[in-house]
């Protein structure tokens, strides 16, 4: 039988079959009992929410874990892969959630770490820049082999992924969430690129929660839960509501009826804001903003174009290199925090485990971590009042549905979801006038995503004027009266709820000015 | 005329006394360019001068000298790989307790064989035909004795190891981003102990170039804390090895200065007092590592222990 060789000259694996896979860490069965196969040719996702396994089960798959139980076999015969560098031997390369790449080296640089020099121990980085154009002409991925990674755009930086893992002889590759921080334009181009491989004979996996891109990229997808594999099915007779049901156990609410509501005074203003980012350039320049009683504005943009920034000034955690903020006509510029939240501000901010919760502190401790000198938590502002501060917790985790052992338990030990159900709880119990949520559910699961988002629905109604600052675009869309785009610190343009697209978003944030 | 003699002897003492902080700030390089900062070179400097003295002074033979201090310095090295790449223990706090080590231990083993300073011969100055005997040039550059040229020598070749070679690259990987290294198959701890093992073996160099090469003595401390300023040097170079090499002999010619301050003084006819001179390496070191604050190079895995897995 004659060998089927791939375009880039490695031999294809024809299939790949996990078979009874258990994987346990301490405290959680990760994988349980798990089946999952791959054909050349094809592509299967992966779906299920943070914490279902998803990684773990891929991990296994790549050699960077080793299963208690369970088999895996290539073309029918067992294989034991017990490290990344036996996998790539076997044809296997991964994409992983986070890039696993080098910053300060270059594109060549980075294709080469670890690989066999021809050179000896001498580096062949001219071989390897040759091959990596060879490479990008069949795959249509433009790179430069002689930029360092810290100069590309993130979509830039997955292509150097999918170029290294091609370079290395993959047949079959697992991309981890790829698609979290690409433009809709950036996914479009994956999206051709990932149909392009399959044509020429590469098994992929595809791993996501994202719904819509799994219906229109794979060829089966299977559902995990808990560790389970709960369904699977051919695309084809998929729909979104039993994929989201099986996601997440139950079923799900995915749209939202927005009542318009007729906006109140503005609450919170922002006259040509600027600030220096932690990069030491422009990170904000000349932001203008208007956020009005009872309405929700949803900012969008690839992360790293002035969100943080937008969020850290108006929160008091950053300051000002120029321009005005009003609240409810105070001027606020460069308070303090404390003094924010004294004017009414909460904020949900986007880092939550470094900046909106102390990861040792205990979910009652973090819950009281702003007003813990004042009535009710304290007598006379010193000694806290743990009675109070106790019956508090208890009535948050039970009004927002944190799942939680106790309210001592410390704040690490929680999932995702439920951190940020807390400082939602915490953010909310003060009854903001204005709140700003950095990426509310960014790494929070459906269920809780769908909690918060109804939480946030709620403010709108009560008049909370609301700032949604999120990378998805769907939430986005989903939540927002209007729209305003950020591109390299500026707001680069704004449109109402009613007359966003998807498209049109996905080229302002990519920098085009599109007409109002 | 005398200013000139008093100039050139301070340029070539300079490049002699650069010698001890080249060998252990380039080893240093080696460990930090992976992430591990090892605060134990002092230690492994006196440990690897007692050893190369030790050897010298029982049999003459100064390459015996040079090996013992290389295989003394590089198990040191391996325990401090194991303590902090495999122990995960802090760095800071381990490299101090083998810096202790290595002072308690060449200190004890110094007073139960030799017990007094006793001069031995160290390595000779090389006298190249007619080069030597150049004016001014001579002196400075071509009367030094072999460890001057080693150390020299191994600027460019550390750079190009670094730099060009698939180890340098797997060095800087699992400095900078040890998941990524660790994810393309590269050993994370093999690396690791590798430099470090590197570091070690250069650093014991380093304290045999000050007993056998330099001083030609061991006392007590001997290196009296140059391998702290060898790890400020690292910083000071970020992380290269040529401008490593050049603050190795910013701080040389302080040193030399220093030597000289008295004939200086009296070339001059003014008056330093001594203390300023005994501070004067110091602060210099101070104010060089405020404003040395370009960091491109920094390993952004400094310090931190790689566990697989942990994110
Ligand atoms: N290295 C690890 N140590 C301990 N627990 C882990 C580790 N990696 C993953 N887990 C746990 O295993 C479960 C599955 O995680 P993961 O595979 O990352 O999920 P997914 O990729 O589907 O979001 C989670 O409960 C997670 O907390
Ligand atoms: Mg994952």
């Amino acid at each position: 039988m004659p060998e089927h060789l791939l375009p880039t000259g490695h031999r294809r694996i024809d299939q790949m079959r996990m078979q009874g896979i258990v994987k346990k860490f301490p405290g959680v069965l990760a994988v349980d009992h798990v089946d999952f196969d791959v054909k050349a040719g094809e592509i299967h996702a992966l779906l299920g929410e943070n914490g279902a396994g998803k990684s773990t089960l891929m991990k296994i798959l790549y050699g960077l874990y080793h299963q208690e139980e369970g088999q895996v076999f290539l073309n029918d015969l067992p294989v034991v892969i017990r490290s990344p560098n036996q996998a790539i031997q076997h044809g296997i390369g991964m994409i992983h959630q986070h890039f696993m790449l080098v910053p300060s080296l270059t594109v060549a640089q980075n294709v080469a770490l670890g690989m066999k020099s021809s050179r000896g121990f001498l580096l062949d980085i001219d071989m390897v820049s040759k091959r990596i154009r060879e490479l990008s002409e069949i795959y249509g991925l433009q790179v430069n082999p002689s930029t360092p990674i810290w100069q590309l755009a993130v979509g830039e930086q997955q292509r150097v992924e999918i170029l290294r893992a091609l370079y290395r002889g993959a047949a079959l590759l697992i991309l981890d969430e790829p698609t979290a921080v690409l433009t809709p334009q950036e996914v479009d181009d994956l999206f051709r690129i990932l149909k392009q491989m399959t044509a020429d004979g590469h098994a992929l996996i595809f791993i996501s929660h994202k719904l819509h891109e799994v219906l229109a990229i794979s060829q089966r997808i299977t559902v995990l839960r808990d560790g389970k594999q709960v369904y699977s099915i051919p695309t084809e007779t998929a729909t979104k509501e039993t994929l989201a049901h099986m996601m997440v156990g139950r079923p799900v609410v995915l749209h939202y009826d927005l009542r318009p509501i007729e906006p109140g005074p503005a609450r919170l203003r922002l006259e040509e804001v600027s600030a220096t980012s932690d990069r030491g350039d422009e990170g904000l320049k000349k932001v203008s903003l208007q956020l009005h009683a009872g309405e929700i504005v949803g900012v969008a943009g690839v992360s790293g174009n002035g969100q943080r920034e937008l969020a850290q000034v108006i929160a008091g955690m950053r300051s000002t290199s120029s321009g005005k903020i009003w609240l409810d006509n105070h001027d606020v510029t460069n308070h303090s925090p404390a003094a924010m939240n004294q004017h009414g501000l909460s904020h949900i901010p986007e880092a939550r485990m470094t900046d909106g919760v102390i990861k040792n502190f205990t979910v009652a401790e973090n819950f009281v971590l702003q007003n813990h000198g004042r009535k009710p938590y304290a007598w006379g502002g010193v000694f806290m009042n743990f009675r109070n501060i106790t019956r508090q917790c208890k009535t948050a985790i039970k009004d927002y549905e944190i799942k939680t052992p106790s309210h001592e338990t410390p704040i690490k030990s929680l999932s995702g979801g439920n951190i940020q159900k807390l400082v939602l709880a915490r953010e909310l119990s003060r009854q903001p006038r204005v709140l700003i949520a950095a990426q509310p559910t960014r790494g929070v699961d459906i269920g809780a995503s769908e909690y918060i988002h109804h939480r946030l629905l709620e403010e709108r109604t009560k008049g909370t004027a609301i700032l949604l600052i999120s990378e998805d675009l769907d939430e986005i869309l989903a939540l927002s009266d209007r729209i305003v785009v950020m591109y390299e610190g500026a707001i680069v343009g704004e449109v109402k709820r009613d007359q966003a697209d998807i498209r049109t978003l996905g080229l302002m944030m990519a920098g085009s000015k599109v007409p109002v | 005329m005398i200013t000139d003699i008093i100039k050139a002897s301070v340029a070539a003492s300079a490049i002699r006394l650069a010698t001890p902080y080249i060998f252990a700030s380039l080893g240093e390089t080696f460990g930090q360019r992976s992430g591990v900062l090892n605060l134990g070179v002092d230690g492994i400097m006196l440990l690897g001068a007692f050893a190369a003295y030790y050897a010298v002074f029982e049999t003459g033979n100064l390459l015996l000298g040079v090996l013992a201090a290389l295989i003394v310095g590089m198990l040191l090295g391996l325990a401090m790989a194991f303590i902090s790449v495999t122990l995960q223990a802090e760095q800071g706090i381990s490299g101090i307790g083998v810096y202790l080590f290595g002072l308690g231990l060449s200190e004890l083993l110094f007073q139960k064989t030799v017990s007094t300073p006793t001069p031995i011969e160290g390595f000779p100055r090389i006298n190249f035909p007619v080069l030597t005997d150049l004016p001014v040039l001579g002196e400075i550059f071509f009367h030094h004795n072999l460890l001057v040229y080693v150390a020299f020598a191994l600027v460019p070749i550390s750079s190009f190891i670094l730099n060009r070679t698939t180890f340098g690259l797997q060095i800087r990987a699992v400095g900078q981003n040890p998941e990524a290294a660790d994810a393309m198959g590269i050993s994370v701890a093999r690396v690791r102990y590798m430099t470090v093992m590197i570091g070690g073996a250069l650093a014991g160099l380093a304290g045999a170039s000050l007993s056998i090469a330099l001083l030609n003595i061991f006392q007590s401390n001997l290196t009296a804390g140059q391998g702290f300023i060898a790890v400020a040097l690292v910083y000071f170079g970020a992380w290269r090895p040529y401008w490593v090499m050049g603050g190795a002999l910013l701080f040389s010619t302080v040193n030399a200065l220093q030597l000289q301050v008295k004939t200086i003084e009296n070339a001059l006819g003014i008056n330093v007092p001594s203390e300023f001179a005994v501070m004067a390496p110091y602060v210099v070191t101070i104010i060089t590592l405020i404003f040395a604050s370009k960091r491109v190079e920094q390993p952004t895995a400094l310090t931190k222990p790689f566990e697989r897995g942990e994110s």
